[in-house]
C-alpha cells in the first residue's frame, strides 16, 4: 500500500460534530505545528448552527509558506459518522484515515491507510463524567497525532497549561487525555504514518491570528473610542476583539473608568447611526458588520457621504445574496459598498489581504475617514476575519501621529473672518469642519442630508446642489494619495499577461504564481488594496495585453468596478471566478489561467503556421 | 428656505440673563412652518427655557429626524450645532453624539411619525438605555409634509380633514416610555406655555432620558372639528396633573403649595423640582400608578398633561457604561494609542 510521505508539507482535515468542543482541540493542534516552527493555516468550516451539525477544520502545514486552501486531504480525522462518506472520498490516494474504532467500520477504499483508535472506549474507561468523555476524545486524538507525526508532546502540554490558566483544575484531566492518546499511538500505531513534522524556525517573527482580532486591535491603535455594532457572523469577533483590547489598554488605572464606549445596538441601522453621531462630535467611531448589515446601513451611509461625516465600517464579507451562507466566505460586496446608498455616491474601500493588513488598515482607516470626511469601508472577509493566519508580527511606529484632518480649533475660529462648512478653501474639495462646543459664538451650523449650500444652509437651487455634488466628487479624485497603493509581484514586468487580485486570494495567488512560473508561464501580478483606484493600477493595466481578474464572487465585481471607472476594454480583462463559499485554491486559479494561456498559445501557433 | 432674513436690530433695553444674553440671542432663523403651527410655540418655549436657565447655546446640540417637527431646530438656538438626520433615526445619532461628548446638553426634536412609526425601535432603545437627552415629540397626529396622512398617535375616533375614519388605536408615547424605563416623562400642549416652559427646564436639567410629548396642533391638516389633536379639543380636554416649579441649585423655594399637595424631587445636580399636585389619584414617583392614570384618563377622553413620571435615582447611559469623566472626543493620542511597547506583548500572546 502506498503511503504519502511528507515532511512539513501536508493538509489534515478534522470532521467533527459542531458543539462537541472539537474546534478548540483542532486549534490547539494547529498551534502545535506553528510552535514547531512550521507555517500553518487552519480553516474552520462550520455550519450556521450551535450543536449537532457536521463541521470541519482543515489545517495546511507548509514550510514553503503556501497558506491558501488546498483541495485533497492527506490525513483525515473522521469523527462524524454523518459525514463519513464524503470525508473518506476526499482523501488523497495513499493518504490516511483516522477514525473512532470503538465502532469498527469498513470503508470502501483500498488505496488509503486506515488508522484505528477506540477513542470513545478509551474515554469511557478513563473519565466518569459523560461530558468529559465527549470533550476529551478530541484531546486523545491530538495526543495520538503528536505521536504519529512526531510533534513534540510538550508543546501541547504547554498549550493546555496556557489555555486553562486560572482554571487549574482542568489542566490535569486535559493533559491526561492528551497523554492517553499519545501512549496509545506509541504502543499500537508505531510507524503507521509517514507524514511528519520536523521542527524549524520558519515562524520566528511570525504570529498566528485572525483578521477580526487584528482589526479590533487596529481600531484601538487608530484611536477609536466608540464601537457601536450589532451581532452578525462573521463580523462579531471584530467588535469583541476591540472590547477585549480596550479592557486591556483603555481603562484609566486611577479611576477605573473606560476611555472607550462599547455599545451593542438594537440593529445595524442604529449601530451606524451611533457611529456617525460620535464622529460628528469628533470621537473616532466605527461599526462592524457583514452583507445584510450593509444593506440596512445604506440610508445612513448616504447621509454621512452627503453631510460629510467621517465613519468607519468594517464589512467582513460572507456568502450572499440575502441571508446566503453566513458561515462561508465571499468577496461579493464590492459593488454594494463602492456605490452604497441612493443617489450619486462613491465610497472609499480598504481591502486587506491578511491579519497584519487588517491591523494596519483598521488603524489607518480612521485617518482616511477624518481626512476625507466620509464613510470608509474596510472590506475583509470570513476567511481572513475568522480563520487564523500565519503572518508577520504587528508593528507600530510611535512617531506616527493621528491625522485628524481639517478640524477647526477655538483659536482657528477666533481668527477667521468667515467660515462655511462646505466651502472648498484649499481646492481639494475637502472643506473644514467644526465640532459642537468648540466656540461660544462661531462655527455652529446645521448638519443635514437635504441639499445645502457652502454655508450648510438648506437650498433648493439646482445649480448650487450640482456645484456641491461636483465638489464632493473632487475629494474622491484625490483620495488615492491617502490610501494603500497596489502591490506588485515584481518591480519590472516580465510578461504581457498580468493577474489582478485582492483580499484573501493572496495566499493562494502566491502559490498559483509559482505554479505558473514552474510550468513556463511567469506572469505578472498586481494586488489591489484600495478604491478609488490610483494611477499605478491604470499603469499596470495599460502595460499588459491580457489581465486575469481573480475574484471570489459570481458577477466579476472588481472587473465591473475597473470598467466603470476607466476606459479599459472589456475584452482585455478575463475573469476567474470562485463563488462556492470555500476559500479559493491555487489549483483553481492555475487551472483557469492555464486553460486560457494554452488556448492563446494554440491560436498563436496556428497563426504562425498560416 | 431662507428667503426671509430675520432683522438683527432689537429693542435696546431687552432684559438680560445671568450670561448677559437676551432672549433674541437664543433665537434661530425665521420659521417656514405654517402660520399658527404649534411647533413654533414650542420653539418659543425652548428659547424661553434656555434663556431662563442661562444656558450657553454652544454647549447644546440640537438633533432631529425628518418631518415638520424635525425642521424646527433651525428656528431656535442659532449658536448651537444642529443635526437633521434621517427619518426616525435621531435617537441613534444622539446616542453616538452623547458617547462622543457626554458633557453637552442634547435636545432631540422629533414628531409623531418620526418617533411612533418609522423610528419607534430607536426611540424604545434610547429610552431603555437611559440616554441623557431631552426628547421632544411635537405630536400633531398627522403627517404634515406629505399632506395629512394619519400618524400612529392619532386617536381612534379622530377623523381626518377629508372625512376618513382612523382604523387603528393610538400609541401612547408617555405610557410606553414609562413602561420602558424612561426616567422623566411629561406631556404638555404647545398652547400652554405656563406649563411647558417649567417642564422643559426640568427635562433639560434631568440627567437621563426625559421625554416630553407635546400636543402641537397642525393648523393645516389636523385642526378641524372632529380631530382630537385640534387646539379646541385639547383646550377642552386638558387635565393637568400638577403645577411644576423648577428650582435651580442654591435658590430658595419661592412657591409654597397647600399642605399635602406638595412633592419636592431633588435632581442629580442639586436642583429641585417642586410639584403641586392637582390630581389626587396621580403619583408621579410611582411607575405603575402613572401608567394606570394615563389609561384611565384616556378612557375618560381626557388628555393628561404635566410631569407624569420621574425617577431621580437612575444612572444614565454614559454612567452605566462607566465612561471616563473626560469626554471621549477630548482624550489625547497618548491616552488612546497603546504604542509599540504594548504591541510587543500582544505579538507574544499570539505565538
Amino acid at each position: 500500500m502506498k503511503k504519502i510521505a511528507s515532511i512539513n508539507e501536508f493538509v489534515i482535515k478534522f470532521a467533527n460534530v459542531n458543539g462537541s468542543g472539537s474546534a478548540s482541540a483542532n486549534q490547539m493542534f494547529a498551534k502545535g505545528i506553528f510552535r514547531s516552527g512550521i507555517p500553518v493555516s487552519p480553516k474552520n468550516i462550520f455550519p450556521s448552527n450551535i450543536q449537532g451539525l457536521p463541521t470541519w477544520f482543515e489545517i495546511r502545514a507548509s514550510e514553503k509558506g503556501y497558506l491558501g486552501r488546498k483541495a485533497g486531504i492527506d490525513f483525515m480525522v473522521a469523527m462524524n459518522p454523518q459525514s463519513y462518506r464524503e470525508d473518506v472520498a476526499e482523501i488523497n490516494s495513499g493518504g490516511y484515515l483516522l477514525y473512532d474504532s470503538s465502532w469498527k467500520r469498513e470503508f470502501n477504499r483500498t488505496d488509503i491507510n486506515i488508522i484505528e483508535i477506540p477513542l470513545t472506549s478509551l474515554c469511557v474507561e478513563e473519565f466518569p463524567n459523560p461530558k468529559q468523555r465527549l470533550l476529551f476524545k478530541n484531546l486523545v486524538y491530538v495526543g495520538a497525532l503528536s505521536s504519529l507525526m512526531s510533534i513534540d508532546k510538550n508543546i501541547f502540554v504547554t498549550l493546555i497549561n496556557e489555555q486553562f490558566k486560572g482554571k487549574e483544575k482542568l489542566i490535569e484531566p486535559n493533559v491526561r487525555a492528551l497523554e492517553m492518546g499519545f501512549a496509545y499511538a506509541q504502543n499500537n500505531l508505531n510507524a503507521q504514518c509517514d507524514i511528519k513534522i520536523k521542527e524549524s524556525n520558519l515562524t520566528d517573527g511570525m504570529i498566528l491570528t485572525n483578521g477580526n482580532n487584528a482589526g479590533g486591535l487596529g481600531c484601538v491603535y487608530g484611536g477609536a473610542t466608540v464601537c457601536a455594532w450589532y451581532p452578525i457572523t462573521p463580523s462579531t469577533s471584530l467588535a469583541e476583539a476591540y472590547k477585549k483590547y480596550c479592557d486591556q489598554f483603555r481603562v484609566n488605572s486611577e479611576t477605573g473608568k473606560n476611555n472607550f464606549a462599547f455599545v451593542q445596538a438594537e440593529d445595524e441601522l442604529s449601530a451606524i447611526g451611533m457611529a456617525i453621531g460620535a464622529n460628528w462630535n469628533g470621537a473616532r467611531a466605527f461599526t462592524a458588520t457583514s452583507g445584510p448589515g450593509i444593506s440596512l446601513m445604506n440610508e445612513f451611509v448616504g447621509l454621512a457621504y452627503f453631510a460629510e461625516i467621517p465613519v468607519v465600517i468594517f464589512n467582513i464579507q460572507r456568502g450572499g445574496p440575502s441571508t446566503g451562507m453566513p458561515t462561508r466566505t465571499q468577496q461579493s460586496d464590492l459593488l454594494t459598498c463602492a456605490y452604497a446608498s441612493h443617489g450619486d455616491t462613491k465610497h472609499v474601500m480598504l481591502i486587506p489581504s491578511d491579519p497584519k493588513e487588517c491591523f494596519e488598515f483598521a488603524a489607518q482607516s480612521f485617518d482616511v475617514a477624518d481626512r476625507l470626511q466620509t464613510p470608509i469601508f474596510v472590506l475583509s472577509d470570513l476567511d481572513i476575519g475568522m480563520n487564523d493566519w500565519t503572518c508577520p508580527e504587528f508593528a507600530w511606529d510611535d512617531e506616527k501621529k493621528f491625522d485628524r484632518g481639517k478640524v477647526l480649533s477655538k483659536d482657528d475660529l477666533e481668527n477667521m473672518e468667515s467660515w462655511g462648512r462646505y466651502l472648498d478653501v484649499d481646492g481639494d474639495g475637502i472643506p473644514y469642519r467644526t465640532l459642537p462646543g468648540t466656540h461660544p459664538d462661531k462655527g455652529a451650523y446645521f448638519t443635514r442630508g437635504s441639499s445645502h449650500d457652502e454655508y450648510a444652509r438648506y437650498v433648493e437651487d439646482g445649480e448650487i446642489n450640482a456645484r456641491n455634488l461636483s465638489r464632493i466628487l473632487q475629494k474622491y479624485q484625490g483620495a488615492h494619495t491617502f490610501l494603500p497603493q497596489a502591490v506588485f509581484k515584481q518591480d519590472t514586468n516580465a510578461s504581457s499577461f498580468g493577474v489582478i487580485y485582492f483580499g484573501s486570494t493572496e495566499a493562494s495567488m502566491q502559490e498559483s504564481l509559482d505554479e505558473l512560473s514552474v510550468s513556463g508561464h511567469p506572469i505578472d501580478a498586481m494586488r489591489i488594496r484600495s478604491f478609488p483606484f490610483g494611477p499605478e493600477i491604470w499603469k499596470f493595466i495599460d502595460q499588459h495585453d491580457i489581465l486575469f481578474v481573480i475574484e471570489q464572487n459570481r458577477d466579476a465585481q472588481m472587473k465591473t468596478l475597473i470598467l466603470a471607472e476607466s476606459k479599459v476594454s472589456y475584452e482585455k480583462l478575463i475573469s476567474v471566478l470562485c463563488f462556492d463559499g470555500a476559500p479559493i485554491t491555487a489549483n483553481f486559479i492555475s487551472k483557469a489561467i492555464m486553460k486560457h494561456l494554452s488556448k492563446d498559445f494554440i491560436t498563436k501557433t496556428a497563426e504562425e503556421t498560416l | 428656505m431662507t428667503y426671509i432674513v430675520k432683522p438683527a436690530n432689537h429693542h435696546p433695553n431687552l432684559e438680560k440673563n445671568e450670561l448677559g444674553l437676551t432672549r433674541r440671542d437664543y433665537e434661530g432663523t425665521i420659521s417656514t412652518l405654517c402660520a399658527g403651527c404649534g411647533h413654533d410655540s414650542i420653539s418659543a418655549a425652548v428659547i424661553e427655557a434656555c434663556y431662563d436657565l442661562s444656558l450657553s447655546s454652544d454647549q447644546i446640540a440640537k438633533l432631529s429626524g425628518i418631518g415638520c417637527s424635525s425642521k424646527s431646530p433651525s428656528y431656535f438656538l442659532n449658536q448651537a450645532h444642529g443635526f437633521n438626520s434621517v427619518h426616525g433615526r435621531m435617537p441613534s445619532v444622539a446616542t453616538g453624539a452623547n458617547l462622543g461628548n457626554k458633557d453637552l446638553l442634547y435636545l432631540g426634536v422629533s414628531g409623531d411619525g418620526d418617533t411612533a412609526s418609522i423610528g419607534i425601535g430607536q426611540f424604545i432603545h434610547a429610552a431603555r438605555r437611559q440616554l441623557n437627552i431631552t426628547y421632544l415629540v411635537e405630536n400633531n397626529g398627522t403627517y404634515g409634509l406629505t399632506k395629512g396622512q394619519f400618524s400612529a398617535t392619532n386617536d381612534l375616533e379622530s377623523r381626518s380633514k377629508y372625512g376618513e375614519d382612523n382604523l387603528f388605536s393610538p400609541i401612547d408615547l408617555p405610557a410606553m416610555a414609562i413602561q420602558l424605563g424612561a426616567g422623566f416623562v411629561g406631556r404638555s400642549f404647545s398652547g400652554d406655555k405656563e406649563q411647558l416652559v417649567p417642564l422643559l427646564k426640568a427635562a433639560m436639567k434631568y440627567q437621563g432620558f426625559a421625554l416630553i410629548d407635546i400636543i402641537s396642533p397642525c393648523v393645516t391638516f389636523n385642526n378641524h372639528n372632529g380631530s382630537t389633536k385640534s387646539y379646541d379639543h385639547i383646550r377642552e380636554h386638558n387635565l393637568s396633573v400638577s403645577n411644576l416649579d423648577f428650582v435651580p441649585l442654591g435658590e430658595e423655594i419661592s412657591t409654597q403649595y397647600d399642605k399635602g399637595s406638595q412633592i419636592d424631587v431633588p435632581l442629580h445636580d442639586g436642583a429641585l423640582l417642586s410639584l403641586e399636585k392637582l390630581d389626587d389619584r396621580h403619583d408621579p414617583l410611582n411607575k405603575g400608578n402613572a401608567i394606570l392614570r394615563l389609561n384611565e384618563a384616556e378612557k375618560e377622553g381626557k388628555v393628561l398633561t404635566g410631569l407624569l413620571y420621574v425617577n431621580p435615582d437612575l444612572k444614565d447611559h454614559a454612567e452605566v457604561l462607566n465612561i471616563a469623566d473626560t469626554p471621549l472626543n477630548q482624550l489625547s493620542e497618548k491616552e488612546l494609542c497603546p504604542g509599540s511597547e504594548s504591541l510587543t506583548s500582544v505579538n507574544s500572546s499570539l505565538t
